[in-house]
């Protein structure tokens, strides 16, 4: 029966439940409706569509999180110097000659007056003298592989550029983009986990509702039914059941999404919500559900009409 | 149509049929008797592929049953109309729905057949009961539910088991005219029975060959019933 066409992938998943949809909806009505493992594939789903909404939110607000603190902000450091007009010039070649000679920096530059203006419009304002301002000096350092050594760094700039400062302030930001990466990471490993635990389910409830219909499929196989006609039957039931399930349960999932509190912007956990398209993923979730459901009941229904035989 | 070769046949311990060889001819109409336990039931299954020959071979439409698959014996059974001992029904589906269920199993469109369907009902006498469940019906609605069952997909082989089983005499008259009538439509029929009257009633009707089992064998019975 299975010819090299016949391998389980996302791709037939689909295809065939659309078949299903398509398909008679009469034949379905051989199967008894199944109380027992009815409900249980319909709560199952939709509790399982419910974790996998915030699974995925998580993994969505993680990745955010670690692609907007890393970037360039995260490899760079600054060097202030503060220092007397007639000095700062020879302080800053100083500084820019011993970055150069500092293992773990990638390079250094000097920023120029615009910039420092930019910088410091949001805290002064826009009309701000810069010229006639005593403002420090501004060295931007990008690192290289593991970064540099700070303390040393700072022992030798107190040698030779008395009047700088090294601020490596966004490097307390490190762990914490290895730890929303991991959480992102923990997020996709939830949704397979959950997408295992469905196939569990529905492995069962399909292997109960088979076993408890041996009568029925004795019936139907004396009239001349084919296990593909009797396993197509069952695996309609679950599939439908599976996506209604976790239409629900995505629904659920979605709204109690929306309903979490607003945070202030910048808000450490503001960023559970989902944001702009990705609105759209969790639409995924009960179709994914229903492939799933369709490859284990199949496989379920399968084994069984063969142990029956 | 049906040719046993041979065929024995043994559920584990002693051999229950030995060495049967038999033919069903296109047209032919055949009673299987003997007394209960004889084996015919057991006979009957291997005709329709529900068992397999411990020995000897079945050949079905020209083709042996070892070399069948389970999809070439679904096939098999929807050329042969089967009329159970025990006619099991789904419960859950109208009697309409329970006769055209061979019809939905191979993929039929069941509103062209409609009408057949009704004139089949009609024919049996179940016209009027056709909304019915099968709990709610009697044993001689349930035989005659299982013979429309039988006959929906127009087989040329009916294997009746003991079709008039739990039936009054005048219901097993009406059943066995049913077949008879069937068989003047050019059908195989084999009917096995343990009821000699019902040969006997049957002889004034059509041409009938009469097989009996015993301790294991077939041998054909005169016309000394
Ligand atoms: N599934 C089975 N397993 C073991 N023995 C069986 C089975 N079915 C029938 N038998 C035995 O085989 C014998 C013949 O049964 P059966 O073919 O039903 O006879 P009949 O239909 O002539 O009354 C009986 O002794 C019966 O007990
Ligand atoms: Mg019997």
């Amino acid at each position: 029966m299975t010819g090299p066409g016949d391998r389980p992938g996302l791709g037939r998943g689909v295809r065939g439940i659309l078949t299903l949809l398509r398909g008679d909806v009469q034949a379905d009505r051989v199967v008894p409706p199944t109380g027992f493992t009815a409900g249980l594939t319909l709560w199952a789903a939709a509790a399982m569509a419910f974790l996998a909404v915030f699974a995925l939110a998580l993994s969505l607000a993680a990745g955010r999180m670690a692609s907007e603190w890393g970037g360039a902000l995260a490899r760079s450091s600054t060097l202030r110097i503060s220092a007397p007009a007639e000095q700062m010039d020879a302080q800053t070649t100083a500084a820019m000659t011993l970055l150069k000679t500092t293992p773990g920096v990638a390079s250094a530059r000097v920023l120029g007056d615009a910039e420092e203006q930019k910088l410091l419009t949001p805290w002064l304002g826009p009309d701000l003298p810069l010229d006639q301002l005593p403002l420090p000096r501004l060295i931007e350092i990008i690192e290289a592989g593991k970064g540099f050594d700070a303390a040393g760094l700072r022992l030798r700039l107190a040698g030779e550029v008395p009047g700088a400062v090294l601020d490596d302030h966004t490097r307390w930001r490190r762990p914490l983009i290895r730890a929303a990466t991991r959480l992102r990471e923990l997020g996709a490993l939830s949704l397979l986990l959950i997408a295992g635990v469905t196939g569990a389910i529905l492995t069962l409830a399909a292997h109960s509702a088979l076993s408890a219909n041996a009568q029925v499929i004795e019936v139907l196989r004396l009239v001349g039914a084919r296990d593909e006609f009797i396993a197509r039957a069952f695996v309609r039931r679950f599939t439908f059941r599976t996506l209604t399930g976790a239409g629900i349960g995505m629904v659920a999932g979605l709204g109690a999404i929306w309903l979490l509190p607003d945070e202030a912007e910048g808000a450490f956990l503001s960023g559970l919500g989902l944001q702009g398209w990705q609105w759209l993923l969790p639409f995924l979730i009960p179709i994914l559900a229903a492939v799933v459901a369709f490859w284990a009941t199949r496989a379920a229904a399968r084994r069984i009409l063969r142990r029956l035989a | 149509m049906i040719e046993l070769d041979s065929l024995s046949y043994s559920y584990g311990g002693d051999a229950l049929l030995r060495g049967i060889s038999l033919q069903l001819a296109p047209g032919s109409f055949h009673f299987l008797t003997g007394p209960s336990g004889s084996g015919k039931t057991t006979l009957m299954k291997l005709c329709y592929g529900a068992l397999q020959p411990t020995g000897g071979t079945v050949t079905v439409f020209g083709q042996p049953l070892e070399e069948m698959n389970r999809d070439d014996i679904a096939w098999l059974r929807r050329r042969v109309g089967v009329v159970h001992q025990e006619a099991h029904f789904l419960d859950h589906m109208t009697l309409v729905e329970n006769i055209a269920l061979p019809l939905m199993v191979s993929g039929r469109d069941l509103s062209a057949e409609a009408r057949n369907l009704k004139e089949l009902m009609a024919w049996v006498g179940l016209g009027a009961r056709s909304r019915a469940y099968p709990p709610e019906l009697s044993g001689g609605e349930r035989q005659r539910a299982a013979l429309a069952r039988a006959l929906i997909m127009s087989p040329e082989v009916i294997l009746a088991d003991e079709p008039t089983g739990n039936v009054d005499w005048e219901m097993s008259q009406r059943l066995l005219a049913l077949l008879v009538e069937l068989n003047r439509m050019g059908k195989t029929v084999l009917i096995a029975t343990h009821d000699l009257a019902l040969i006997r009633a049957a002889k004034s009707r059509v041409q009938a060959r009469v097989l009996r089992i015993a301790g294991g064998t077939l041998q054909y019975a005169g016309a000394d019933l």
